[in-house]
């Protein structure tokens, strides 16, 4: 039987990734990892399962998460401007007909709730999230891990709601549009 | 525009995108609801946003593997 100690060391990198996945920024990741162990370690705590000890740790994990984009703020709601393609709507490489209408319909993802459930698909996720343009990034996983609402975000962050609506709304096209072509593609390939 | 509730697939499109972040205008949500009992694509798209929305669900909620039959 491993250590409480052990236990939580051993899921360090498991903590890792969730933190890289939002910041953005391997030291700040690294940071609040640490900041998490030593707070869980702080109070040692028995769980009846190794799930149990991972939700318990990634609630911690947020919290030193939001600490660190709150201290980075001006880091963080610095918008991609020089990466080129993140100025582009997405919605403008959709395939729209001049009046506005579809060219060509939409695909059918099939069985949303069968898919989106494994483990393979959660991969998939979090590579298509990990090559979203780092504000982006940051924004879309504040509304979608942190679950922070759009005004908390705008209040962290001191963003207009405006700013902040037009990074979310191309952030969840590229997703839209990357989950088709890695996942939803092959599903019915 | 001469027709209040009248919004393009590409509008609508935006218009689905928005809602997972902010509550639309009342206009909207009932150009939204119109437009989509006419429009055979539009339907298409929001079925995936909810798919997306489903699955980014799934995706928090999981915590690995339940090892608990482990020692």
């Amino acid at each position: 039987m491993n250590s409480f100690e052990d236990q939580i060391v051993g899921l360090r990198d498991y903590l890792l990734k969730f933190a890289r996945l939002q910041l953005r920024n391997d030291a700040w990741a690294e940071d609040a990892v640490s900041d998490t162990v030593l707070a869980a370690l702080a109070k040692p705590q028995s769980f009846g399962n190794r799930s149990q000890l991972k939700t318990w740790l990634v609630g911690i994990l947020k919290h030193k998460v939001v600490d660190a984009l709150r201290h980075h703020h001006r880091e963080v709601s610095g918008l991609d401007n020089t990466d080129d393609d993140s100025s582009a709507d997405p919605l403008e490489a959709m395939a729209f007909k001049a009046d506005g209408h579809f060219t060509e319909q939409p695909a059918d993802w099939g069985n949303p709730e069968q898919q989106a459930s494994s483990q393979q698909f959660f991969a998939i996720l979090e590579a298509c999230a990990s090559k979203l343009p780092a504000a982006q990034g940051r924004l879309f996983l504040m509304r979608e891990w942190l679950e922070l609402s759009s005004e908390e975000i705008c209040k962290e962050l001191q963003l207009t709601p405006t700013n902040l609506y037009v990074q979310l709304h191309r952030a969840r096209l590229r997703l839209r549009e990357c989950l088709e072509l890695h996942w939803f593609n092959q599903a019915s390939a | 525009m001469t027709y209040p509730f009248h919004r393009t697939c590409k509008e609508v499109t935006a218009l689905v995108v928005a809602r997972e972040d902010r509550v639309l205008q009342l206009a909207d949500r009932l150009a939204l609801r119109l437009h989509m009992a006419i429009c055979d694509a539009c339907p298409r798209f929001e079925r995936q946003m909810l798919t997306m929305r489903n699955g980014l669900r799934a995706w928090r909620n999981y915590s690995g593997p339940d090892d608990s039959a482990q020692p």
